[in-house]
């Protein structure tokens, strides 16, 4: 008798959850569901989710298909236009959400702000796009503003290659046969800041020899008794290849750990010799702090080599009036760097912090497709 | 399979010890056996018996074994090479109412036949005094340490032909020195030797820090083509290609574009956006060069 009432109570609560499921969809089920579940297009909001949906579920036919202004451009272009030409992080990348803003609408017309979020394996990123969204016949249509990369004339760049390689010692060397020394690295900056109940470890690190290391930053918070509270390394918040005598900024979250609580810190900087390459250089222009409520620093990276960069890793190091650091913040170009050719990135910062910024400063490190480094 | 060996000989040795042990207990009232007080290691000599009787001769020592079995009234003959580690032995003949004993040193052949060699650094700044230190372990054929005084060469030759020799007599079998790095950089090539033999190793001296850094502009349209002057640190000598070279425009005390450019060639050239106003600065590490300012020179 108990079996039954079970299974009637399982049958009855599955049937109450298909239906709410059914009726309200959630954003990610609407989604991966059939075009039966989607928005009406017979409305501008309608048909820009539409749209919005099919680049979510990377349905470029779809996609394509529902735009009004389809002679303007092929849907290679469409598609390069969302995943990039070349291989960078929008290649692999997912929409995560949307988010549509109207702006203006008439009975024939109707504009809107998208806020596209993607996910990448280094984090999410934005693209804001302004959609006008045209009636044609009872549907409604959205204009996708083609973002094309530009085109480079074919030509001859010289660049003067310069790379490290490294010769180790042998498995089969006797003891007596040293092997190369590891490169010198000095941290020239260091400050711990107490944020949001957590502490933050800031500085900066200078390779002081004549070859490039591959470095990382472990730092150890120590309590008044000399007992060790927590260790962490910097990963992410830091560049590690350092060409000679170039400095990276670095950041270490310790946030179960208050400030308050620590009497002193350990900090272990430690660097291998490595194989790199000196190439490709990366001018950092038009930089500029952008004001609240989103406080961020923007600016171009301009790729002044002659091959594709297809992932830039972008750190900024923020300083007060005194010229101490205040914040280290990090961020990516979700396209790929082509010579010459502007590509904008930003780094956000906290708000509270826009006061104290004084001044600032962005190194990049950047990986190419078929290069070691 | 090598560990399984590993013990087999432990074993062994350990067994030896306790038997070779338990003989000189009850062989402590006993007669000499005629043994040399030192040996040379590896060499060959014979240790004359009396024994009557058939018996075992027993050499000990931490490093190694050896059991030979005796006729009556007959000598034990010890090849070339069988005794070849250095240290202090005891030799035990054990037979039916004989128990002899003697303890004797193996010592390390007089020539040098290897050498370990230890330099370090294996990079450093030019015009260091003292920088570079040279060990070197001097070792027979049997790889025992020499620890008779035996004089070492050692020898460092830049690669601008300078050479600095150093002759030092061995303590306990180990000669040290500290040499100079030169005034000029390159590869200088660490020589040392002992007897016939040498080693040698290499020690990359490379340039001081950059030494009155200093750029250029031009402008070009609206870019400023900057480059700078060949650097090189305070001996004359080009700072090392690769060495990171920061250009930083600040417009009103703020940055608006920096590019980390490395040498090559011993310059650094890159280009920057021509906004008249602006100060152009160059720093490579902690040290900093001129200033220009857009519009006008500094």
């Amino acid at each position: 008798m108990r079996g039954w009432l079970l299974a009637l109570i399982i049958v009855v609560v599955t049937a109450i959850l298909i239906t709410i499921g059914t009726l309200w969809p959630v954003q990610t089920a609407i989604a991966m569901a059939t075009p039966r579940l989607m928005s009406s297009s017979s409305s501008p909001k309608g048909a820009a989710q539409n749209l919005m949906q099919e680049i979510r579920r990377r349905n470029w036919n779809a996609a394509y298909a529902m735009l009004a202004n389809k002679s303007e451009f092929q849907q290679a272009d469409f598609i390069r236009d969302l995943t990039g030409s070349y291989t960078s992080l929008r290649s692999y990348a997912g929409l995560e959400s949307f988010d549509l803003s109207p702006e203006r609408a008439t009975a024939d017309e109707a504009k809107f702000r998208a806020t596209l979020n993607w996910s990448s394996v280094v984090g999410t990123f934005q693209d804001v796009r302004e959609l006008r969204v045209v009636k044609e016949g009872d549907r409604w249509q959205v204009e996708w503003p083609i973002n094309r990369e530009p085109k480079l004339p074919p030509q001859v760049i010289p660049v003067n290659y310069l790379r490290w390689d490294v010769i180790y010692r042998g498995a089969e060397d006797d003891w007596g046969a040293q092997d190369v020394e590891s490169p010198h690295v000095r941290i020239v900056a260091m400050h711990p800041v107490d944020r949001g109940g957590g502490t933050i470890i800031l500085g900066e690190l200078l390779n002081e020899d004549v070859v490039p290391a591959f470095v990382t930053v472990k730092a150890t918070l120590l309590a008044k008794d000399g007992s060790a509270l927590a260790t962490e390394d910097s990963f992410a918040n830091i560049s590690h290849v350092l060409l000679p005598k170039q400095v990276t900024p670095f950041r270490i979250d310790f946030p179960k750990v208050r400030l308050s609580q620590v009497d002193n810190v350990r900090i272990e900087p430690s660097s291998t010799l490595v194989a790199a390459s000196a190439d490709p250089v990366i001018g950092i222009e038009d930089q500029k702090l952008n004001p609240l409520p989103t406080p961020s620093l923007s600016g171009q990276l301009v790729n002044q080599s002659g091959q594709v960069v297809n992932i830039a890793h972008v750190l900024g190091t923020f300083y007060d009036s005194r010229g101490q650091i205040v914040w280290v913040s990090d961020g990516y170009a979700n396209r790929a760097l082509l010579p010459q050719t502007p590509v904008a990135f930003s780094l956000p910062y906290p708000a509270d912090l826009a006061g104290k910024i004084n001044n600032y400063r962005v190194v990049t490190s950047t990986f190419s497709v078929g290069r070691f480094q | 399979m090598k560990r399984r060996l590993t013990f087999v000989l432990l074993g062994a040795v350990l067994t030896s010890v306790i038997v070779a042990g338990g003989l000189y207990l009850s062989a402590s009232d006993g007669d000499a056996l005629q043994i040399p007080k030192a040996v040379e290691a590896g060499s060959s000599f014979s240790i004359p018996t009396r024994a009557a009787a058939k018996a075992v001769l027993y050499i000990v020592s931490p490093a190694q074994v050896l059991r030979r079995n005796v006729e009556p009234g007959e000598s034990v003959v010890i090849a070339a090479g069988d005794l070849h580690n250095a240290g202090h032995y005891l030799a035990l003949l054990s037979g039916p109412g004989t128990t002899e004993k003697a303890e004797f040193d193996v010592v390390p052949a007089s020539q040098p036949e290897s050498l370990n060699f230890l330099a370090k650094p294996s990079r450093l700044p030019v015009g260091r005094p003292g920088g570079i230190s040279g060990v070197a372990y001097v070792f027979d054929v049997y790889r025992n340490l020499v620890r008779e005084s035996t004089p070492v060469s050692f020898q460092l030759s830049d690669s601008a032909g300078g050479t600095q020799t150093r002759s030092v007599p061995t303590r306990n079998g180990v000669a040290w020195v500290k040499m100079d790095s030169a005034p000029r950089a390159g590869a200088a090539q660490f020589l040392v030797s002992a007897g016939n033999v040498s080693e040698k190793r290499v020690v990359q001296q490379v340039p001081g820090e950059p030494c009155n850094l200093r750029m250029s502009a031009q402008r070009s349209g609206q870019r400023m083509i900057l480059e700078t002057a060949p650097v090189r640190d305070c001996n004359g000598n080009p700072v090392s290609d690769g060495t990171i070279v920061s250009f930083t425009q600040t417009y009103d005390g703020r940055s608006e574009a920096t590019v980390d450019v490395p040498l090559k060639r011993d310059v650094a050239r890159t280009e920057l956006p021509a906004r008249d106003g602006s100060v152009i600065s160059v720093a490579t590490g902690v040290v900093l060069g001129n200033e220009i300012r857009v519009g006008g020179q500094r």
